[in-house]
């Protein structure tokens, strides 16, 4: 179990250096002068200049990446090419709006993705199952801003049950909180609610032609009790959807929070990547890998628990 | 080498023709193509069909309402939106387009060296297609467009990377699937290189699929081109529908209409190729879905049958002294194909401490007939009787609850296969203290004094260590020595067990049989073996019922059967048991010998 433990979290940080480093490469090589985003289109050659040289960009590529890797080890992600302030502190103030919709929605996703997965799971050819294969061949295609907007029309501009735009912190009123993120939430979660109830869907009706499914039934087992074994299960390929829905959520949401004008990282990545502020972009790709790392790790371990054979390979 | 010689044996050739021929019978598939056809022409045709020029401003037309001169209105900046529908499609496919090809170049060669070769290459690549998976492409996507000031193909090229793991992920699947398959194998030794077996079988493999994959991509594609596009990066020039959607999004207050156009337009284009990739898949896949569940079952279907006889077998006991009684069982599994009967019409009963043999060949109903007088077929099996007793009363006028309520406790059933029948994923113990708790309302230590009991009975010396242990952990015979314990836990009055040594080895299968033996005389139980071997007939019963094709041909005690039997067919099978030889042809053509004898 350690050495399981030990092994994935050594591939997540070789793949947290190695996306960063990607990262970092790209940058440089796409946005190859980025005097020319920050000054905007009237600066002065000197003035260029003098910020070029400010932001070290005169220096070598590597000796660059070389200062920007080392401080990044010990936590530094630097200062803003913009206002100099210090990466870190801009991403923090992001995150929990990030967060707070990407977190309900994943919520969102695994409880009613389990209940329909369940419900069909038990009925195969029910028909509320016609109709999740359905609503999961087009709601996967539809890319959750479309869905964002069709949400905004009817809920918010329509029947103006929710606010069409802007963030209230939790801290400010939860009820004020749950309201603005409510609407995001949903629309980044429906694509995930149907992939999940299709693998627990599937899993269950899988699970339930193994043979030990009826001999717990020969034991006198109850049906409710009988269904907790087939979801234990089942669950596996559902656990691993989520997670993989869970970093299409993050790349889901920048798109989502500019349409309800929440600001989250997804603004923040806008408005960096268009002026070619490079530090902010690296923190914010640096963020959402170790997000993705962490979901992941704890994936295996949920898998690890699941199903104990999974550990011993 | 000709094309013919590589085409091995068991190659799939055919496959492909039917597989559009079938698609054209599904109308939503149809529906789906035409739409996508539709838009594609559009796309291809825009200049010719646009009615007006897309870019052309005309003041008098902004946000106008829908006319018969623009017949969607204009956008904020007064131009024709119908016009810049139409050339936002061409947009819309030109990107998609290149998204796919980009994914299909890189990940279909490298799944498929991945899948065929093995090693490090398959190990190198999977990380790769990890770790693009795991980059949070939209950040790259912005960066790119950044960099490249929004160069719309060179956006599109780095669309279809992030699409390269999908690709990647099928083809290796398939790839290593078909390398497994024999007629690959039988190419390699008739000599040809690594390239023409790709070329020949591979590509072959992998071309559904992809197709199937890049239906999806391409939905996916459009949507986070459009996404890019509503957050305003992409060409300026050429009218597409995200900045259409973009500037809808503005105005959605006052006039909706603006948004509803391009945003119809995005939807029906993704949900058209969804389905013709969920139509594709379904026709690909092998994967059986469960046939639908009749409501009714056709009342008294057996009856109006007249091919069939009316039942077989006999009734030895009286209903008072019978154990397990069952009269005239028929049980009918819906397939592909139709309702087949698998048992037609069965008579068996069975008395307190009496061990009755069920013999059989596979197929011969002989499980099935077992699972239902336990209530425990699988859900696209039904059976019908008129009367099924266990331990003297009806079961048929018991309801579910009360019929449920006789598992575990009045009857215990050991399954086939060990290993199979027991849930991977809790421990042994779990297993053996669950039902003593939830059933028979044992405390938890009661309820692991009694697992430990019965283990210990079943001749395991280290119940703590086996009842810590997960299935994976222990041997067959061990498994098959845990599920008698499960099954006897209870102490039923009836013990079912079905082939209970077939997957055993031949030096553990006598211990069991032996177990079996002690155990029914011990708890005073009645006994039902159900195998195909007549070996373990002659080892433990006292009576034996022979089936063939879901009816009972012959039955008696042990020592009459074996003696004199009746029927050809069983006079075979016991033959077939002292001596492995005999093919079930030999049987078969027995079988039909005895039936013309009796016709004629």
């Amino acid at each position: 179990m350690i050495r399981f433990t030990i092994r994935r979290l050594l591939s997540g940080i070789v793949l947290l250096l190695v996306v960063t480093s990607a990262t970092f490469f790209l940058a440089h090589l796409a946005i190859g002068d980025p005097t020319a985003g920050l000054l905007g289109n009237n600066a002065t050659p000197a003035q260029r200049a003098a910020l070029h040289e400010r932001l070290g960009l005169d220096r070598p590529i590597l000796a660059q990446y070389w200062d920007w890797f080392s401080h990044a080890l010990s936590g530094d992600f630097g200062t803003s090419w913009r206002n100099f302030q210090p990466v870190s502190d801009q991403i923090a103030l992001r995150v929990p709006v990030t967060l707070s919709v990407v977190v309900s929605a994943t919520l969102l996703a695994a409880v009613v993705g389990t209940a329909v997965g369940i419900t069909t799971g038990l009925r195969p050819g029910g028909h509320l199952a016609h109709v999740l294969k359905l609503a999961s061949v087009v709601l996967f295609a539809l890319p959750g801003f479309w869905v964002s907007l069709v949400l905004v029309m009817t809920f918010a501009v329509r029947l103006k049950w929710f606010p069409a735009v802007g963030y209230v912190p939790l801290t400010q009123s939860p009820s004020a909180w749950l309201s603005s993120i409510t609407l995001p939430s949903v629309a980044l979660a429906l694509a995930a609610i149907v992939m999940i109830a299709e693998q627990l869907r599937n899993g269950f009706v899988e699970v339930n032609r193994q043979d030990f499914v009826r001999t717990l039934r020969a034991r006198g087992l109850s049906s409710r009790r009988v269904t907790l074994h087939v979801l234990r299960n089942a669950s596996p390929a559902a656990l691993t959807v989520l997670a993989v829905m869970f970093v299409g959520l993050l790349g889901g949401a920048i798109v989502v929070e500019i349409i309800f004008n929440l600001p989250g990282i997804g603004s923040l990545t806008q408005s960096a990547s268009q002026i070619g502020d490079i530090p902010i972009l690296l923190g914010l790709t640096a963020v959402t890998v170790v997000f993705v790392v962490l979901i992941n790790f704890l994936l295996d371990l949920v898998l690890g628990w699941i199903n104990p054979k999974v550990r011993e390979i | 080498m000709t094309d013919a010689a590589l085409r091995a044996p068991g190659a799939p050739v055919r496959a492909e023709l039917s597989l559009w021929r079938r698609f054209l019978h599904r109308p939503l598939g149809v529906t789906a193509l035409a739409v996508l056809l539709l838009v594609v022409l559009t796309g291809l045709f825009a200049p010719l069909l646009a009615p007006h020029d897309p870019n052309l401003v005309d003041f008098t037309l902004t946000q106008a309402p829908p006319g018969a001169e623009h017949l969607m209105g204009g956008d904020s900046a007064g131009r024709d939106i119908f016009s810049r529908l139409l050339y936002g499609a061409r947009t819309t496919v030109y990107g998609a387009a290149i998204a796919c090809l980009v994914g299909v170049g890189i990940g279909v060669p490298a799944g498929v060296a991945a899948g065929y070769f093995g090693g490090a290459a398959d190990r190198i690549c999977s990380w790769i297609s990890d770790a693009v998976q795991s980059v949070p492409g939209m950040i790259v996507l912005l960066i790119v467009a950044a960099g490249t000031g929004a160069d719309f193909t060179v956006l599109m090229v780095t669309v279809g990377v992030f699409m390269t793991p999908g690709y990647y992920r099928i083809s290796r699947s398939r790839a290593l699937a078909v390398r497994r398959e024999p007629y690959v194998d039988a190419a390699r030794v008739a000599g040809l290189t690594h390239a023409r077996i790709l070329h020949a079988h591979m590509l072959r493999a992998v071309h559904a699929p992809v197709i199937i994959q890049s239906a999806l991509t391409a939905g996916v594609a459009m949507g986070m081109q459009t996404g890019l596009q509503f957050l305003g990066v992409g060409t300026a020039s050429a009218p597409d529908w995200g900045q259409m959607m973009n500037d809808g999004f503005r105005t959605m207050g006052t006039h909706p209409l603006i948004l509803l156009w391009p945003s119809l337009a995005l939807g029906i284009t993704i949900a058209a190729l969804a389905f013709i990739g969920s139509t594709l898949a379904d026709l690909v896949s092998v994967r059986t879905e469960p046939a639908r569940r009749r409501r009714t079952a056709p009342a008294g279907r057996h009856a109006v049958d007249a091919e069939t006889p009316a039942s077989s077998g006999a009734l030895v006991h009286t209903v008072e002294r019978s154990a397990l009684r069952i009269d005239n069982l028929r049980v009918t599994y819906a397939t592909a194909h139709g309702d087949k009967e698998v048992v037609r019409g069965v008579c068996l009963d069975v008395a307190p401490g009496e061990v009755l043999g069920i013999v059989g060949e596979s197929g011969s109903g002989k499980s099935q007939t077992m699972f239902s007088a336990l209530d425990l077929l699988s859900q696209d099996g039904r059976s019908s009787a008129d009367g099924i007793w266990i331990g003297g009363r009806e079961a048929g006028g018991l309801s579910r609850a009360e019929r449920h309520a006789l598992l575990g406790t009045r009857v215990g059933y050991v399954p086939q296969e060990p290993m199979s029948n027991l849930d991977p994923c809790y421990t042994i113990g779990h297993q053996l203290v669950e039902p003593l708790r939830a059933v028979h309302k044992l405390t938890k230590a009661q309820a692991r004094d009694r697992a430990r009991e019965v283990l210990l009975r079943v001749g395991i010396t280290d119940p703590d260590r086996v009842m810590a242990s997960y299935p994976h952990h222990v041997s067959g015979g061990m498994a098959q020595r845990v599920l008698i314990a499960g099954a006897v836990a209870g102490k039923p009055d009836l013990l079912v067990a079905d082939e209970p040594t077939t997957a055993l080895d031949v030096t553990v299968q006598a211990e069991v049989l032996e177990l079996l033996r002690e155990l029914q005389q011990e708890y005073g139980m009645a006994l039902v073996i159900v195998t195909h071997n007549f070996g373990v007939v002659a080892d433990i019963c006292d009576r034996v019922v022979v089936m063939k094709d879901g009816r009972i041909i012959e039955s008696g005690t042990v020592g009459q059967i074996f003696a004199e039997p009746a029927d050809p067919y069983t006079a075979e099978l016991i033959h077939a048991s002292q001596d492995d030889s005999e093919s079930r042809d030999d049987l078969d053509a027995a079988w039909h010998e005895a039936g013309q004898k009796v016709h004629t």
